[in-house]
């Protein structure tokens, strides 16, 4: 188990090695001079390339590459283009945010998701199977800042339960979970991230759990005289690894996706932040932002990996 | 004499989907005493597993549709309820399942899934199912039980897997065994040792069993009673010794006379010209009959009644007389 950890962990360095240079040169790839938006228009020949030289956009490209690259290993992340402060400080900041709400997210898609796949499976094609393919097909097909959107006029606009935006007139630094007045904020966004992964759970679960119940082992569990709900136990064991890897894809894509969710919300997440650096050319606060999404989604695989050979003896082998 | 351990009587299984109905088994009827070993012999398809699931009611509640009466232990197994049926499975009657490969848990220990039926029944502790588990391993004869007691369904080879099976559905000592060709699956050697505990276990315990096989060696070494099926329907029944040496019902006829001594045993069945019949699209009479070199008219007309032909035996043919002479013949010497 630890030398196939081990294993798994040297796997992922060459990926995050891959991640950095997309993440790099994508920026690059990208239209528009990132100095344009820094300068006055009445700069001088002279002020632009001080300012290019200060910011090392003079140089050739590897090596502005290696140079963010050994800059980016000790956590040094530039500093904003816009805000002056440095982009590890706001990255993080704004990062704890995304991730809290895409963790509940998660967890509560999760649990209703597998609940309803499992149910589904036990009852395929009567009611509460239709129901809940219906609920995954909403779920799954419907985009979900349109749903945000959607949610947005109906609880905040026409119902006035909860607020339509932000976090709190206190904003980030004092928000607080357990508080109604701070936690009301991220309702409307959570329940709009969870859809997706309420889909395609669900989804993913019914299919896993059924496809169990056909196999020729339940037979011997029911000859066995083992209830429904001792049987149950056995399906989803056996459906968990493939389940877990879905879940953590699907926060892998919350985590990165929040772009859109987040703007609808201006939620203070990654999302936003990386949408406020596009908007402004901001390019080290945007590279910075990137590559920490990139580098959290490899890191939700590599665990994801690790727990499915925990659940599946069969798997620690290969 | 006293009430047979399991007693059927008319047992009939139609399988319903929404365009056709099959009957896979029509009207069936044997009994087995306490400690007797009954073999079904049939060609694939002729409704073995299907009676096997039947008698333990593990088909599709759904789509089978179940009739007749199943007499086991003094319960009518067709009228119990869930709780009652459930206690019934694993304890009283247990099943051994024709391929090893895949009837058992890929997620658990052979450990934990034996203990589990053990805990399910007695209601013993964690430490006396496992110490119960391991009596079962060292019971079916698995080398160095303590460490298969660990080990997960894949890293045990077919005959092993079968043992543990085996070992499972002897936990709690059930008065019948369902064995569906437990040894077709597996090499010829292990075949033979598989079988030879099975023997060997059900001297000791003095179960009931139900084997069912294709292997007419098989049978002849383990068997007190045959019943042959065909198409879902039992045509020739009785003492192993009668119906092997003097078989009456053309089927078991060219069935015995097609396996020359020496030949692989497995190879036997094919050799009756012709292939079995659809059983969503029966014939009105004998369903042997487009195969049978005895046919006549009535047997495609009417289907023919069971017919006593000696002591505890029975055939379901109209041509019982036509067909003698000629097994005498073909009879090997
Ligand atoms: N769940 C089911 N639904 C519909 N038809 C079934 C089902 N199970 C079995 N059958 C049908 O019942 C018939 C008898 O099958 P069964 O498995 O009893 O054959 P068998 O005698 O055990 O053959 P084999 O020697 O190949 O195991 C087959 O035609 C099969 O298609
Ligand atoms: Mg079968």
């Amino acid at each position: 188990m630890w030398i196939y950890a081990l294993h798994r962990l040297l796997y992922a360095i060459p990926i995050a090695l891959g991640v950095s240079v997309i993440c790099f040169a994508l920026v690059y790839l990208a239209p528009g001079d990132p100095v344009q938006s820094l300068i006055p228009a009445d700069a001088t020949e002279e002020d632009i390339a001080a300012i290019k030289r200060l910011y090392g956009f003079d140089k050739p490209l590897v090596f502005q590459y290696f140079d963010w690259l050994g800059r980016a290993l000790t956590g040094d992340l530039g500093t904003s283009l816009q805000t002056n402060r440095p982009v590890l400080e706001d990255v993080t900041r704004a990062f704890a945010n995304t991730l809290a709400i895409a963790l509940i997210a998660v967890t509560l898609a999760f649990a209703v998701a597998f609940t309803l796949g499992t149910l589904a499976a036990y009852n395929v094609g009567r009611p509460i199977d239709r129901i809940a393919t219906s609920i995954s097909t909403v779920g799954v097909s419907v985009p979900n800042y349109w749903m945000g959107i959607v949610l947005v006029i109906v609880f905040a606009v026409n119902l006035r339960w909860l607020p339509a935006t932000g976090m709190g007139a206190t904003g980030s630094e004092n928000f607080d979970w357990l508080d109604w007045d701070s936690l009301k904020y991220a309702v409307l966004p959570v329940v709009t991230m969870a859809m997706i992964p309420l889909g395609v759970v669900t989804r993913s679960t019914r299919s896993a759990v059924a496809d169990i119940l056909s196999q020729d082992f339940v037979q011997v569990l029911r000859a066995k005289g083992l209830s429904n709900t001792r049987i149950l136990v056995h399906a989803v064991k056996n459906a968990l690894p493939q389940i877990l890897a879905v879940m953590g894809l699907q926060l892998g894509y919350l985590i990165g996706g929040s772009i859109l969710i987040e703007t609808v919300f201006t939620w203070p997440g990654t999302g936003l932040l990386m949408s406020k650096a596009i908007l402004t050319r901001d390019i080290p606060l945007l590279q910075g932002t990137i590559l920490f999404l990139a580098l959290t989604f490899v890191l939700i695989n590599l665990i994801v990996d690790l727990l499915q050979t925990l659940v599946d003896p069969r798997m620690s082998r290969a | 004499m006293t009430a047979p351990l399991l007693d059927v009587r008319g047992l009939t299984v139609r399988f319903h989907s929404r365009r056709s109905s099959a009957t896979a088994v029509d009207d069936v009827s044997f009994s087995l005493a306490a400690g007797e070993v009954l073999c079904i012999i049939g060609e694939s398809g002729s409704g073995k597993s299907v009676t096997m699931r039947a008698l333990m009611r593990l088909l599709p509640e759904r789509r089978a549709e179940i009739s007749g009466r199943i007499g086991l232990d003094g319960n009518d197994v067709l009228s119990l309820g869930d709780r009652a049926l459930n206690a019934l499975r694993g304890d009283t009657v247990s099943m051994v399942f024709q391929e090893p490969m895949t009837a058992l848990d890929p997620v658990f220990t052979i450990g934990d899934q034996i203990a589990e039926t053990v805990r399910r029944h007695r209601g013993a502790s964690r430490a006396e199912a496992e110490a119960r588990a391991l009596e079962l391993l060292k019971l079916v004869r698995i080398p160095s039980p303590e460490r298969r007691l660990r080990a997960y369904p894949h890293e045990l080879s077919g005959g092993l897997r079968q043992r543990a099976m085996i070992a499972l559905a002897l936990s709690c000592q059930p008065k019948l065994l369902l064995a569906d060709e437990p040894t077709t699956a597996l090499d010829a050697t292990v075949q033979i040792q598989v079988l030879v505990l099975l023997k060997r276990l059900q001297a000791e315990i003095g179960m009931g069993i139900v084997f069912v096989t294709h292997d007419l060696g098989v049978a002849a070494q383990i068997a007190d009673k045959v019943a042959v099926m065909y198409a879902g329907r039992i045509v020739e029944y009785g003492p192993a010794r009668d119906v092997l040496l003097d078989p009456r019902h053309p089927y078991t006829i060219g069935m015995l006379s097609s396996t020359v001594r020496g030949q692989p045993r497995d190879r036997d069945i094919e050799a009756i010209p012709g292939s079995p019949p659809d059983l969503a699209a029966l014939p009105p009479g004998c369903a042997f009959a487009p195969r049978c070199r005895f046919a006549v008219d009535a047997c495609r007309a009417a289907l023919p009644p069971v017919e006593e032909v000696g002591p505890g035996r029975s055939a379901r043919c109209a041509r019982l007389a036509a067909a003698r002479p000629a097994a005498a013949a073909a009879a090997p010497a």
